[in-house]
């Protein structure tokens, strides 16, 4: 618990709980947007802003920092909304070319600058991979407002934000100024990029916007339920992260705290019960187990008499198809019993599988069975 | 909100659901609707048929000012759209969201009350008792809480369609319902319509089933960027105007000089 007393571990770990608050936040809508790469090119963006905030201010300081970044990161989102009004280049070519530009300008930027007054001096490049070891209590307070400023900004404008990502047509046949709702968010999204601009860097910003968002998708069926688990997750990976370069010098914590989000999100994907691919795969596998031979013997006996012909040759794919699952190990059971046979159909055809005389026997007295059971509806 | 309807003062052809007049739109180098004048009286279910690429959708858009207006202008009772707002509305065509998004169906039903709420108050007990009344009457009342995602295209075009309800709408403009929904759920859709004509709401829809248009329809509007025909059904529904319609590229200007010397049943009023 000593280690938790420790003044520079705490501001480390706020810090990141603010970006990962932040970035949550915006994310969770970047992500339904299907705009997980705006949060890229605006975080590369920004980085000539930092350069141009240094030069501006003479030193490293960090409010005309900010404010540079702020200011590249809106100038590149409007350069790509105009690359792709007015030219033939779609969405993500627009952005591709932005983040290029921006990151480009930004590297030459700075090697300029290193050259000029000497790389120790400016320390800019720490601002590519973030460096949070650093951080003092007077680096989070821009911060706490930044965050401050973009929480508010939600939740007053929670019906049209919502509404407008949902269905940007109908949000503005209800009157809402539609694009001007989408630049205040990208303006936002920028807003959580410069805010973790010191910690985690403009490079691991990305994924910063994009995996907790992710991840909450996986858990929530409400809007709110995803934001708000979003924003948790994303402070968690910001405090776990703290912690565990803490532990392990020699870890800088910004990558860390990427790694924790992208594994939260990657648990997500894989565990989430209704969407996850681990119970999907286990619902499936139940199924399997409790589809009995019988019900499969049952459709081809239905198909057969659908097509008034015992004989009837079924192709495996439409019997899976029906059933949801592979029906190969039980046909193959059947088989084995001699209630039904394989059989080709068409040479381009998938196998085929036909009632045995003793199929059609069985599943008749199967179905009354059934019928008897269940009474007629069945 | 309100100023472009105060500014223009006066109504313009209030006793009309619809007065469209000298209306075209433009997009990028070709005309979408080219001097459209149309008028749809009060208390009609009129549907809009024409070829892919004929306007059909965008006619609708130009009338909810989504698209700007090269030309000629829109009024629903006698006002332009934005004075309008609540008395309008809208059910845009299933593919235009996705519906992976975190929300249930009563949810859907509640934005359409966001616009009169004020943006600044959150929805409570009265507007989920009105989402949920909207549900019942296009019978979805019993899956208000699934997932969205989880409903059949039908289910969700029924959705869409209590979400333009809960507003009472005067005027009711929807586009492509019946695109890739089950015939039960056509039948219950127009079933729907019907109800809300003898109501007496207008109600517009853009269509593509020829086959069906005499069934659902008693008012029609031929559109190939150009307007072909509209009026009654029985007066407009012909042969000829379907052959005008769909039979290959219209000549923008020919055509509009053959309608003036032409008989008088080619008029855009009928």
């Amino acid at each position: 618990m000593g280690l938790l007393a420790d003044y520079t571990l705490q501001n480390v770990m706020l810090g990141a709980a603010l970006i990962g608050v932040i970035s949550g936040v915006l994310g969770a809508f970047a992500v339904l947007r299907r705009q997980s790469l705006l949060g890229d090119a605006l975080a590369h963006a920004a980085l000539p802003g930092v350069c141009i905030g240094f030069m501006l201010a003479g030193a490293r300081e960090m409010g005309s920092i900010m404010g540079g970044a702020l200011f590249t990161g809106v100038v590149a989102a409007l350069l790509m909304v105009a690359l792709t009004r007015n030219t033939r280049l779609k969405t993500d070519a627009a952005l591709a070319a932005t983040l290029s530009l921006g990151f480009a300008l930004g590297v030459v930027l700075l090697t300029w600058i290193q050259r000029r007054s000497g790389a120790s001096q400016a320390g800019l490049d720490s601002f590519l991979f973030g460096q949070a070891a650093a951080t003092t209590r007077a680096d989070l307070y821009p911060m706490m407002i930044l965050v401050g400023v973009a929480l508010v900004g939600v939740a007053l404008l929670w019906k049209p934000l919502k509404l407008m990502t949902f269905d940007p047509i109908f949000a503005a046949v209800t009157g809402l100024p539609v694009q001007w709702l989408e630049r205040l968010l990208t303006a936002m999204i920028a807003l959580a990029v410069v805010t973790g601009l010191q910690m985690v860097g403009v490079v691991l910003m990305t994924a910063m916007i994009i995996a907790p968002g992710a991840a909450a998708r996986q858990w929530c069926g409400s809007l709110l339920g995803m934001v708000i688990l979003s924003a948790l997750l994303g402070a968690l990976a910001g405090i776990g992260g703290g912690l565990v370069s803490a532990l392990a010098p020699g870890l800088s914590t910004g990558p860390v705290v990427v790694l924790l989000a992208t594994l939260l999100a990657l648990l997500s994907l894989l565990l989430a019960p209704r969407r996850g691919l681990i119970p999907a795969w286990w619902r499936r596998r139940h199924r399997r187990s409790h589809t009995s031979t019988d019900r499969i013997l049952q459709t081809l006996y239905d198909l057969a008499r659908e097509h008034g012909d015992w004989h009837y040759r079924v192709e495996q794919g439409a019997v899976d198809a029906y059933h949801g699952m592979i029906t190969e190990p039980q046909l193959s059971a059947l088989a084995d019993r001699g209630l039904v046979v394989p059989a080709q159909h068409m040479p381009d055809e998938g196998r085929h599988w036909q009632l045995t005389e003793t199929g059609v026997a069985h599943a008749a007295e199967y179905a009354q069975r059934r019928r008897r059971r269940f009474g007629n509806g069945a | 909100m309100n100023r472009i309807g105060e500014g223009l003062g006066q109504p313009h052809e209030p006793d009309l659901a619809l007065h469209v007049e000298d209306l075209t739109v433009s997009y990028g180098d070709r005309p979408a609707l080219w001097d459209i004048d149309l008028n749809i009286p009060p208390g009609v279910l009129a549907g809009v048929i024409g070829p892919n690429g004929a306007g059909k959708s965008t006619l609708l858009k130009a009338i909810l000012g989504l698209v700007p207006l090269s030309a000629g202008h829109v009024r629903l009772f006698g006002h332009p759209y934005a004075a309008q707002r609540r008395r309008v509305g809208y059910v845009p065509q299933r593919s235009s969201v996705d519906w992976d998004f975190p929300t249930t169906a009563v949810d859907v039903v509640t934005m359409g009350l966001y616009g009169r709420m004020g943006w600044l108050r959150w929805p409570g007990r009265r507007e989920r008792d009105q989402a949920l009344r909207a549900l019942e009457e296009v019978g979805m009342d019993a899956l208000a809480d699934r997932q969205i995602s989880e409903l059949s295209g039908g289910q969700q075009q029924r959705v869409f369609i209590a979400r333009a309800l809960i507003q009472q709408p005067d005027i009711l403009l929807l586009d492509e319902p019946m695109a890739g929904v089950d015939a039960t759920t056509e039948r219950s859709i127009i079933d729907i319509l019907g109800r809300l004509r003898r109501e007496g709401r207008t109600i517009i829809v853009v269509h593509h089933d020829l086959q069906t248009v005499q069934r659902y329809f008693d008012w029609l509007v031929f559109l190939n960027v150009r307007v072909i025909a509209a009026g009654p059904i029985d007066s407009v529904y012909t042969a000829r105007n379907l052959r005008r319609t769909y039979g290959g590229q219209v000549a923008l200007l020919d055509e509009g000089r053959q309608r003036n010397a032409g008989p008088e049943n080619d008029g855009p009023a009928g």
